[in-house]
């Protein structure tokens, strides 16, 4: 009973490094970036929700709400202001922006409220049931629905609404579906503005499940999400949800067997050895530069 | 050639008058061990930029991970000169073979990977080796290593000159033109002949064995190194050098290294404002100065018309 | 006639992901022919050119070059044992100088190590001095010695497609492959392009294996023709033959009809 204990607790971790992957995924699939700066919209996204509940009082729903909103605006905000107009760069100057844009955000934030950090309140009602010998709290179990909730609303807007159907189009070919109509530049920031809103809910979820937020909260789970992303096949929706769920529960086993301190080291592995061996990911399909 | 020749000596003549100037300044007590401190930092500086240089500025291969090799070669020589009672001429030594080694285990598999997915190749190798180091008790764990003070002024020059003299003698050779050729067409200098892979993995070699070296002087003027020193926030404050020097400059990057170096000094009890700024001039050059403050020209290109030898990639002051 | 072939090409094909680029392609190149693969666009020229420089490794069939088989072999393995290309796309190295563009061609006939060049021993003059001269000689073949110091981007476009020339047969090539090397050029350019072709082939012994999309261009200076169309070999002969073949007729025509469209 102690693996199928280990195992729901990995569910919950990896549910959130799934929530953050979907942002990496969607913004790289539309303009082959990866966005460093996810991780820090994810921090935010927790600090929204921790002033939203500490201060004025809101229930985790209205919370949860408010930082996805917060986070859309934000995330929207950066493309423009940083990212739009490195579109023909190279690759690499876009990346260089990216982890400049990362620490930016964060060292910004430490200058304005300090790097102390905080204590998120209790929102929800915290209960433990007994199934089969697992130990399943009232909170994890809510976190769970509403990770998965959010994922199925995620790939409905994708393949069942206009704007869905243009991020698709633009993410496979953006100068074909500019000659259709389609507003690309709409569609990216649509894009980031999804995907930012995902990283704002993990952010909220994150600072309920273990409690306590720090300016620097977005690195290691920024990363991981990454490595979520990667190991799913970086650019594939469904990729970043298993890869997500994959991470968690490989670190928590990890945990489990007594080598807590390495669990970091295991998500670096698991990143290099696909990156050597199947770089195209779990669900990747390879592909190799034009000649 | 025999003019040529000359101005590669005339510079190496100049860098000594100018060691030895500074020395006598130490040796007189004009210049404070603050200072003295200010210039070592310096030299470590320019060393880990221009190692970087030679990976991202010559041969084009995006690391983001140099902070690793920096850790081996720090932990290293630490242990040798603390633990085994080595000299600290050959700690030093031993540090930066260690980082080559690592270099090579690591650039193998990693360098047949492209662009950003090198990027975060590299990256994670750098914290595994962060990671293992936390786990090692020989090391301190994340308490980290007590280390004597060994790095002056002298051997920290020394390291500085050998570090510029090897890599600008590659990059100006048949090697560092295949390097350059792989960072400007990588499908076109294979199509010439040239072993992308080799060349690649021997530019990360030799990039490595430098920031082991550097990883040496660090411990060494430090009293205490411990893995939190080596994240990822390291290996930023050197790929900055080099992008705001200009990618594919070396002097590019030598002037920045002592720019920043100057600017965090003063910054030193301001460390979130240190970062702002950092980040701030990483957008900010990327997004109105992408090819840095010096593009891939030199610092010699600009007397170059008259008098010097140009320096430039591909160009050699003794062929 | 019934010497060895330099290059034999027999039942090469290859799939990407089901699709077949190209299937069943034969060729067999002599010494100091001239030959011209042609083909409407999408046809798969490019893609025999990187199958025979071993950018991609064929799945099924065999590429034998000099009596050896070299499919599967790393390009600048391919590269060393004889062949050598230009692109489609000029891909020179924008940011080094005309010079050091060809030099890097020189890279594998020279030998001095790293070493020797890290510490500047003897063996590094000797073999940096000897590769400036040989670059410089063939610069000024190709009248490109004045632009030396030039960075290859400033060059104009016609200087950048001789360049490339120049460089791939500083390579030190018996067999060049020229992919489209008229592309983008008036027609004096072309015409200077087709002499300055036939010239080196003279010159440096070469056998030539040119793809063009313009049949027009080809009929003039190749021996024979080699039509592709969907990743097959649709014809092969003379130009005259090649000409009045009606499924290269038919390839073309198809062609017209839909850039007609576009």
């Amino acid at each position: 009973m102690e693996w199928l204990q280990q195992l729901f607790n990995g569910i919950s971790l990896g549910s959130i490094y799934a929530l953050i992957a979907l942002g990496y995924t969607m913004v790289y699939g539309i303009i082959k970036l990866i966005n460093f700066a996810h991780g820090e919209v994810f921090m935010i996204g927790s600090f929204t929700g921790f002033y939203a509940i500490a201060f004025w009082g809101l229930g985790f729903f209205p919370a949860l709400i408010l930082s996805m909103a917060v986070c859309a605006v934000f995330g929207v905000l950066i493309e423009r202001v940083a990212y739009k107009r490195l579109r023909d760069s190279t690759r690499i100057a876009a990346l260089i922006t990216a982890i400049g844009v990362s620490l930016l955000i964060q060292y910004v934030v430490i200058y304005i409220r300090g790097a102390q950090p905080e204590a998120y309140p209790n929102v929800l009602p915290n209960r433990s049931f007994d199934v089969f010998g697992v130990q399943i709290s009232s909170q994890s179990l809510l976190i769970l629905v509403v990770s998965v909730v959010l994922m199925i609303v995620l790939q409905f807007i994708v393949h069942r609404t206009k704007i869905g159907k243009a991020m698709r189009a633009v993410s496979y070919d953006p100068d074909a579906a500019k000659l259709m109509g389609i507003n690309v530049n709409n569609t990216i920031s649509a894009t980031f503005a999804i995907g930012s809103a995902l990283a704002g809910a993990a952010g909220v979820i994150f600072g309920v499940y273990y409690t306590k937020i720090d300016p620097l909260m977005g690195v290691i789970p920024g990363l991981k999400a990454f490595i979520a992303a990667v190991l799913g096949g970086i650019g594939i929706i469904p990729g970043a949800v298993i890869g997500g769920f994959v991470l968690g529960i490989v670190e928590t086993v990890v945990s489990a067997l007594g080598f807590s301190l390495w669990r970091d080291a295991a998500a670096f592995i698991i990143l290099i050895l696909i990156l050597i061996f199947r770089p195209s990911g779990i669900f990747g399909k390879n592909s190799k530069e034009k000649v | 050639m025999l003019k040529k020749v000359s101005t590669f000596w005339l510079a190496i003549v100049l860098a000594f008058v100018f060691y030895g100037v500074v020395q006598l300044l130490i040796l007189n007590g004009f210049l404070n061990p603050f200072y003295t401190n200010t210039l070592i930092f310096i030299c470590i500086n320019i060393i880990l930029a221009v190692s970087l240089h030679l990976v991202i500025g010559i041969t084009g291969q995006f690391s983001i991970g140099h902070a690793g090799f920096l850790a081996l070669g720090a932990y290293i020589s630490a242990i040798m000169t603390m633990k085994l009672d080595m000299p600290f001429s050959f700690a030093l030594f031993a540090g930066g073979i260690v980082a080559a080694l690592a270099g090579l285990v690591v650039g193998i598999p990693s360098l047949r990977l492209r662009g950003d997915y090198l990027a975060i190749a590299t990256l994670g190798f750098a914290e595994i080796i962060r990671i293992i180091f936390l786990n090692i008790d020989y090391v301190g764990g994340a308490a980290g290593m007590q280390v004597t003070h060994a790095t002056t002024w002298t051997t920290s020059f020394l390291c500085l000159i050998l570090t510029i003299v090897v890599i600008v003698n590659f990059t100006n050779s048949r090697h560092g033109r295949a390097c350059i050729s792989i960072r400007e067409n990588e499908i076109a200098a294979d199509a010439m002949g040239i072993n992308t892979t080799y060349y690649k993995v021997a530019a990360f070699v030799i990039g490595s064995f430098f920031a082991g070296i550097a990883g040496g002087l660090y411990a060494h003027n430090f009293y205490i190194i411990q893995p939190a020193n080596f994240g990822f926030l390291k290996s930023f404050d050197i790929l900055i050098l080099v992008v705001l020097g200009g990618l594919g400059s070396l002097s590019g990057a030598v002037i920045s290294a002592i720019l920043l170096t100057v600017v965090s000094t003063f910054l030193q009890e301001l460390p979130e404002t240190r970062m702002i700024i950092y980040s701030l001039v990483l957008v900010l050059v990327m997004l109105y100065r992408p090819q840095g403050l010096m593009g891939t020209r030199e610092i010699t290109d600009y007397f170059g018309n008259w008098k010097w030898k140009r320096v430039k990639g591909g160009n050699q002051y003794g062929g | 006639m019934e010497a060895r072939p330099i290059l034999h090409v027999s039942q090469v094909g290859i799939n990407f992901g089901g699709l077949k680029a190209v299937d069943g392609f034969n060729l067999k190149l002599y010494p100091g022919g001239l030959i011209g693969l042609i083909g409407p666009n999408g046809a798969g020229k490019t893609t025999v050119f990187n199958l025979l420089t071993g950018v991609y490794t064929p799945t099924e069939g065999d590429i034998v070059f000099n009596g050896e088989r070299i499919n599967g072999l790393a390009p600048y393995k391919v590269t060393r044992k004889g062949i050598s290309r230009t692109f489609q796309n000029v891909r020179l190295f924008n940011e080094q100088s005309v010079l050091d563009n060809v030099k890097v061609a020189y890279h594998s006939l020279a030998s001095h190590s790293i070493f020797s060049s890290i510490f500047r021993l003897r063996s590094h003059f000797i073999g940096e001095k000897e590769m400036e001269a040989k670059a410089l000689a063939f610069l000024r073949i190709f009248q490109l010695d004045k632009v030396k110091d030039e960075k290859a981007k400033n060059l104009p476009y016609g200087g950048q497609r001789r360049l490339e020339i120049a460089r791939a047969l500083a390579a030190g090539p018996k067999l060049l492959l020229l992919d489209e090397p008229a592309a983008g050029m008036n027609p004096q350019e072309t015409k200077d392009l087709m002499e300055l072709i036939s010239f080196i082939r003279e010159q440096f012994n070469l056998t030539i294996l040119l793809i063009e999309h313009d049949m027009k261009l080809v009929m003039g200076i190749c021996e024979r023709i080699s039509v592709l169309d969907h990743g097959l070999l649709i014809a092969e002969g003379t130009p005259n033959e090649v000409q009045n073949h009606p499924k290269v007729i038919e390839a073309y025509l198809g062609e017209e009809v839909v850039s007609s469209h576009a």
